[in-house]
């Protein structure tokens, strides 16, 4: 019973807090819609997510999937290119003190900073953002994955001399298997800054999506449809770092 | 010339602060089939010696041969079993073995590797339990897989650091007999190497007996105790076990010659140790180490 609780009430309750101090907020701020009044003025788009009225006149569920597969394309492109440099990095330290400086200059860069770069470079909108999305969504992956390969116990190595592995047997078999509980923590969080990025680069570049859609509504002053647009963004942001989670879970009981 | 010979080996650490002498002027001789019993006190040095030994690291200065030929880097026919197991996790129990036979023969096809690591597995008892993961294995089972890992492929030198030193005192009693056991069954004689602190344990598998003697404390002298730096460490004289096989640890707790071993042991040991010891604590050293070594016997 207490279990249930603090496991179902207790959130719920904050929930309700929340909900409470938005409707006392959207008193005093005439421009801000209050909890009903989004609800009533967003539901065409939560009751019927799947379907399309026009370019960004759509279902939510139809935005965030446009949303997803951009952010996907881009934390793919992103990990593709992290996970290698990771394990160089972790392997060698020569070119960690190569590179450190580098990335420690390239890691606070906000992605609003990227796309116009990308916009120069790909000459297309959609390019450019997977490339905002990958830039900034590989550093916790090169990061996390070069701290696991340097946290391979000496024993490990041991065992691979002792055993006289091949270099790429060592890798495949030790290396790897040795890193891959890093490496997914390293994957977990470029998922949630490429999430973080989707946003920033469709209100810059005007693509469909979820970011795209919130931009539109403001510029047309549907002050409800931002609500409804950032708080689909918080919970699918949420559903994706929970996914990740119980992927990672899984990964660390074998 | 001995199969393994080590000639006035020197090694040192060097940390930020300072340089720790580890070994100095250690020379050994291993003949071909041989069955070596390193002793010592924990901390002693033995570890370091034998990953010298087993080309794990490289001496300073001084030379080791196996076979007559220099040592540089693994032998090829060389195993190790570490006293931590070394099994890697995310493997079955086979899958740790069949890597270890993979590198081994890679000629052999994957049903052959299999088979061969499934063999070693069975011969120490593990028939049954070849596709657990290490997590699903005592202490004693994951050292038998780290022992099956070692003979399946068919070493001419085998190299164990303190492999029962982790184990429960039955489990560690059962695993002697059975080491001693797969050495006296097999047609050809591994050369073994191995460490330990337990002189029953060296009385029951060994041809020979080496005690690894710590110097003195270098520092008595200036007072400063806080910080007792040992003289770096050497070999004493070997001391032949030449009991006969098999041997069970009932049967050496009465036998005479078992008995003399262990005095001869036991008194180079503590005599060595002695000579460690601050001179106002000397006249009562020999009882004082005497429970030093129990202690360090898990």
């Amino acid at each position: 019973m207490t279990k249930r609780i603090v496991h179902f009430v207790l959130p719920l309750c904050g929930i309700a807090m929340a909900i409470g101090a938005w409707w006392i907020a959207s008193c005093m701020v005439p421009d801000l819609p209050s909890p009903a009044r989004t609800w009533e003025e967003s539901k065409v788009y939560i009751l019927e997510p799947l379907t399309k009225r026009g370019e960004t006149d759509q279902g939510i569920l139809l935005l965030a999937y446009y949303s997803l597969v951009r952010v996907a394309q881009g934390f793919l492109l992103g990990i593709a290119i992290a996970t290698p440099i990771g394990f160089l990095l972790g392997v060698s330290s020569t070119l960690t003190r190569m590179f450190d400086p580098i990335m420690q200059v390239l890691r606070p860069i906000s992605p609003l900073a990227w796309l116009p770069l990308g916009l120069v470079l790909f000459q297309k909108s959609e390019p450019a953002a997977l490339f905002a999305i990958a830039v900034c969504s590989m550093w916790p992956t090169v990061i996390n994955t070069m701290l696991g390969v340097r946290a391979i116990p000496q024993d490990y190595w041991n065992v691979a001399k002792v055993l006289r592995l091949s270099k790429m047997t060592t890798f495949t078999k030790i290396i790897v298997p040795a890193t891959l509980p890093y490496m997914f923590t390293g994957y977990r969080l470029s998922l949630g800054i490429a999430w973080l990025v989707i946003v920033a680069s469709e209100m810059l570049t005007g693509t469909p999506g979820v970011g795209g859609f919130l931009w539109q509504e403001y510029n047309s002053l549907v002050y409800a449809h931002i609500l409804l647009a950032i708080i689909t963004i918080g919970v699918v942001g949420f559903a994706l770092d929970r996914l990740m989670g119980l992927a990672e879970a899984k990964l660390r009981a074998v | 010339m001995a199969f393994i010979q080590v000639r006035d080996v020197h090694k040192s650490f060097t940390t930020a602060n300072a340089t720790r002498h580890v070994l100095r002027d250690v020379s050994l001789d291993i003949e071909h089939g041989e069955f070596v019993s390193i002793v010592g006190a924990m901390g002693s040095g033995k570890s370091t010696l034998l990953s010298l030994l087993a080309g794990l690291t490289m001496p300073d200065r001084g030379t080791i041969s196996i076979g007559g030929e220099p040592l540089r880097g693994v032998h090829r026919q060389a195993a190790f079993v570490f006293q931590n197991y070394s099994l890697l996790p995310w493997f079955t129990a086979l899958e740790n073995v069949r890597l270890a036979v993979e590198a081994a023969f890679p000629d052999l096809t994957r049903d052959q590797q299999m088979m061969r690591a499934s063999d070693a597995l069975a011969n120490v008892g593990l028939a049954n339990a070849i596709h657990r993961r290490p997590r699903q294995l005592s202490g004693g089972m994951r050292q038998r897989v780290a022992l099956a890992r070692a003979i399946a492929t068919e070493p001419q030198v085998l190299f164990l650091d303190d492999p029962f030193g982790a184990l429960d005192a039955l489990t560690r009693e059962t695993l002697q007999q059975e080491l001693a056991g797969l050495g006296s069954q097999s047609d050809r004689r591994v050369t073994t190497v191995m460490i330990t602190n337990s002189v029953e344990e060296a009385i029951l598998l060994s041809d020979r007996i080496v005690p690894f003697v710590s110097g003195p404390p270098l520092d008595y002298a200036r007072g400063a105790l806080s910080k007792v730096e040992r003289a770096p460490a050497t070999l004493g004289a070997a001391i032949p076990v030449e009991l006969a096989r098999p041997r069970s640890v009932a049967q050496l707790a009465h036998d005479e010659q078992a008995t003399h071993v262990r005095a001869h042991v036991i008194a180079t040991l503590t005599t060595a140790a002695g000579r460690r010891r601050p001179p106002a604590a000397a006249s009562n050293a020999p009882s004082a180490v005497l429970q030093a070594v129990a202690k360090e016997t898990p």
